[in-house]
């Protein structure tokens, strides 16, 4: 697939970012703003589990791409981010899934809200695209609209 | 009971067929150990000592004649002709194979079953009273509930990796009958200023190596309400959980970390937020799911009955049965009726494929093709006439069913220990069969009453030991089973954590120490003051005395063994 962005995973101090759309850790956002309105491309942030929502809330419209980070597949703090940026903060961006992001969970990440994943490296993504149809029944509504089933009944 | 419509049913199917496929791939190598592991154990598959343990879902502990048989099916054709009933009204097989599990699976399905949720660090299976819907004692069924809480938990996205397990259970009844007050989420149907009906809910309880019991954070939350509570709960809990430490990762840590209060508060903000969105629940929902859970049609005249108090009178067997193990009933004429799977030759909580095909036939002719599985490990038939009553005790007799120790010491709570598990530390079986062996006095039995033993192999406590008026944990020192006591435990509406007698004792020593104990007991029991009375009013003190006095002459290395 076409995509622009590279990710950025750390960022030392007095590394210069290269050219072009990149996504960076947000902890790194956070600490140089000011240095970081020179960068020749766009910005994005990279958020983890133990950043604090709240604290991007009043700045999401700086971004048109956000990403969440899956360490580990089993830490899932991301699928709530996933669901506040889009329920709370009504973040209509790109929110993409990096890291640990395998088959097994496209279907709850893209129910969360999570619309681009980056496939773990040693996975096939084509396969991996195949988790997003896993269900095509949700009992419970989410971020991706869906009503509850019993709405049908 | 609840029946699938298509969207039901296509769920549990999409389910096979995914599941079918998981499999398939870690078999191929295309999933690694790892990466299947977490699959797995979403739907119930542990890979242990011997072989697969899959765990099937009972929802709320409430099963038809035909899933019934199904299980019995399962156990004569994937396993060794047995499955053993859970305290989480579930059932495990111990002997399936990895190849097998997505064809039981699809069996399972064919009867409006699953094993979904039943591990996992995910939403389990919702647990309840095993007389709802029954029990004079109820200020309404809360099985409705129950069930839209399965389907709002199952395969919910945001909370499929939470930091650990998630157990939910509800209560409608005076009594509780379902452990409410030892779960992460526990719910009470309770009446509110107007007196119109909702819940009381409490957080944080939970038993395992940090046992808590729940504390309340919300004194009445209207009906409709229920789903969005939930929802802002888990929410909470899944941003703030721990993660680092898997023995530190339930939300009772989180809750006693915060404070009950500060919790709340945080539950209230989010809930406040989302209570009027899509998670709203409708009337007509809550009505649709009700109608599946109406009164079978109980026959007016069955209270007419005179040969009941006939055979009562005259067989004292029968007698002696119907006192433990039949159960008053809301409708005239009618009673519940456990089904003892704590017969003294088998392992407490099991039954053999063909005890079950039995008691499906039972269910079909005796009780609405109804039976409810308890979190103490019995069967209950939930709708008999009292003239059928002496006929099923004969039906149940023959097939080792009858047992009537209902709430007695040897209806024991046990997991299945060393034998089966990975984790045990110990042989809660051998203990079990050892206690049977010295408590063979029925009357005995009966003049102590009501008395829960509750053993756990290890620290997690899957037997309940916290909770038990006497609780059994087995401990490993140095590669030799030991048995750490606790008294006063309870699981009902006044729940209470047990306390430790004093050191482990050694394996051959154990049923020897709870006689020690009930001798205590009778001494000092006043009127008809139960165990827990009684030890609530005396103390640890004399019980402590007597198990740990030195013997003379027999130098026995109780105290000894204990320093190491």
């Amino acid at each position: 697939m076409e995509d622009s962005w590279q990710r950025i995973a750390a960022v030392e101090p007095q590394q210069t970012l290269p050219d072009g759309d990149v996504i960076i850790p947000f902890a790194c956002w956070i600490d140089n703003q000011e240095q970081l309105s020179q960068h020749n491309g766009k910005i994005a942030v990279c958020l983890n589990g133990d950043d604090n929502l709240e604290d991007l809330s009043n700045t999401l419209h700086l971004f048109e791409l956000i990403a969440l980070e899956f360490p580990d597949f089993r830490d899932g703090r991301s699928y709530s981010h996933a669901q506040l940026l889009r329920d709370q903060f009504n973040f209509s961006g790109e929110l993409r899934a990096v890291g640990d992001v395998l088959r097994d969970q496209l279907f709850f990440m893209q129910r969360c809200g999570i619309d681009s994943f980056q496939v773990r490296e040693d996975k096939d993504p084509e396969d991996a695209l195949k988790g997003l149809s896993d269900f095509t029944v949700k009992y419970q509504t989410a971020a991706d609209g869906a009503p509850p089933v019993y709405k049908y009944r | 009971m609840y029946r699938y419509d298509q969207y039901d049913q296509q769920i549990v199917d999409e389910r096979v067929a995914q599941f079918r496929d998981q499999t398939r791939r870690f078999l191929a190598g295309e999933l690694s150990e790892d990466e299947f592991r977490p699959l797995r154990l979403m739907n119930g598959l542990y890979l242990q000592r011997h072989a697969p343990m899959l765990r099937v879902a009972i929802p709320y502990g409430l099963l038809s004649a035909a899933q019934l048989r199904m299980l019995a099916h399962i156990a004569g054709k994937y396993d060794k002709g047995y499955g053993h009933f859970s305290t989480r009204q579930n059932i495990q097989f111990n002997w399936p194979k990895l190849e097998t599990v997505p064809d039981i699976l699809a069996d399972l399905a064919s009867v409006e079953m699953h094993a979904i949720q039943t591990s996992g660090n995910c939403i389990r299976n919702i647990t309840s009273d095993h007389f709802a819907g029954v029990a004079a004692d109820e200020l309404e069924d809360p099985r409705p509930y129950c069930e839209i809480i399965r389907q709002w938990s199952t395969f919910h996205p945001e909370f499929s990796f939470l930091p650990r397990k998630f157990k939910i259970a509800v209560s409608g009844a005076d009594n509780d009958r379902a452990a409410v007050q030892v779960h992460d989420i526990g719910i009470y149907l309770v009446k509110g200023e107007k007196d119109e009906i909702g819940f009381k809910i409490l957080v944080g309880g939970g038993l395992g190596r940090t046992p808590f019991i729940g504390v309340c954070i919300r004194e009445f939350l209207e009906k409709q309400h229920l789903l969005s509570y939930l929802e802002a709960i888990l929410r909470v809990y899944n941003r703030l959980g721990r993660r680092d430490n898997m023995y530190k990762a339930r939300i009772k840590i989180l809750v006693n970390a915060v404070g009950a209060e500060r919790f709340a508060e945080m539950v209230e903000k989010e809930w406040r937020r989302i209570k009027d969105s899509a998670l709203l629940l409708d009337q007509k929902e809550i009505e649709r799911v009700k109608g599946y859970f109406i009164e079978p049609d109980y026959a007016g005249d069955a209270g007419a009955d005179a040969s009941f108090a006939g055979r009562l009178e005259a067989q004292k067997d029968f007698a002696a049965w119907v006192k433990r193990n039949v159960k008053e009933h809301k409708a005239v004429g009618y009673r519940s009726v456990y089904v003892s799977l704590k017969h003294p030759a088998s392992p407490p909580g099991d039954a053999t494929d063909e005890q079950m095909s039995f008691i499906a036939d039972l269910a079909e002719r005796y009780s609405h093709s109804e039976i409810r599985v308890t979190h103490d490990q019995n069967l209950v038939l939930p709708h008999v006439k009292q003239a059928d009553l002496y006929p099923l005790w004969a039906a149940l007799k023959e097939k080792r069913l009858a047992t009537p120790n209902i709430g007695l010491l040897t209806d024991m709570i046990c997991c299945p220990g060393l034998d089966f598990c990975n984790l045990a530390n110990a042989g809660s079986i051998d203990i079990s069969k050892q206690i049977n062996e010295r408590f063979t006095e029925l009357d005995y039995l009966h003049d102590i009453g009501d008395f829960q033993i509750k053993m756990s192999g290890c620290m997690n406590a899957c037997g309940h030991h916290h909770v038990g008026h006497i609780g059994i944990l087995g401990v490993d020192k140095k590669g030799e089973e030991f048995y750490q006591l606790t008294l006063g435990g309870s699981a009902g509406s006044h729940a209470r954590l047990g306390d430790r007698l004093g050191p482990a004792i050694p394996k051959p020593d154990v049923a020897e120490t709870i006689d020690k104990i009930l001798q205590v007991y009778l001494d000092e029991r006043e009127g008809d003051e139960q165990f827990l009375e009684t030890y609530l009013r005396v103390g640890m003190v004399p019980f402590k005395a007597r198990v740990y006095a030195p013997e003379p002459g027999a130098g026995r290395e109780v105290e000894v063994l204990a320093g190491h």
